[in-house]
């Protein structure tokens, strides 16, 4: 399904093409945006980006896991997680063109 | 934080930019890892996360309510996995 996969570089060069600024400072902004939201999220922020998706913080209590190979019980400590949930608007782009 | 937020945060970073150059940016790269799932890509941020398309099976579903049951067609679906950089800085605290 995915011969190529999109990266930092290519988000980069999309920005470069549509805006005039330097390949450098587009890589910048790429990553101040990459940054903006992973600080929200650390700070406990959810993140909505409208007809994209919206991140959010989950917390998950302790449980008791098991070690597959050897069958040992070891406590999952609670932790927090992110989940990801897209938006109708991405959910029927990526349906469109299948 | 919401799309606005983030644009003004940028902005803020940024007083070299028009805030609606700012916008322009922060509008191309979501439609930029939008239009690669589209095209069924991955999309790979190291540190960030990783968002990829999956595909689901027709199936036949029910209606909760009712209990009908309905054909649901085969579909993709996104899907988003947490980078192993972000994932230890949600749990430093």
């Amino acid at each position: 399904m995915s011969e190529s996969t999109v990266t930092r570089a290519q988000l980069t060069e999309a920005v470069y093409q549509e805006v005039g600024l330097s390949r450098n400072e587009s890589a910048q902004l790429v990553e101040s945006v990459l940054e903006e939201i992973s600080g929200a999220l650390v700070r406990g922020e959810a993140v909505k980006i409208s007809s994209f998706g919206s991140f959010a913080i989950r917390e998950k209590g302790e449980r008791i896991g098991r070690n597959p190979k050897t069958g040992e019980e070891v406590p999952i400590l609670p932790r927090k997680v992110l989940v990801f949930r897209a938006s109708h608007v991405l959910k029927e782009k990526i349906n469109e063109s299948a | 934080m919401t799309k606005s937020e983030l644009i003004q945060r940028l902005a803020e970073q940024n007083p070299h930019l028009f805030h609606r150059d700012v916008e322009r940016i922060v509008t191309t790269i979501f439609d930029s890892i939008t239009d690669a799932l589209a095209r069924g890509e991955r999309v790979e941020l190291r540190g960030f996360g990783a968002f990829s398309v999956k595909r689901r099976d027709a199936r036949t579903g029910r209606n909760p309510r009712t209990g009908d049951s309905v054909d649901v067609s085969e579909k993709c679906v996104p899907f988003f996995k947490t980078g192993k950089q972000l994932r230890e800085r949600l749990n430093t605290d």
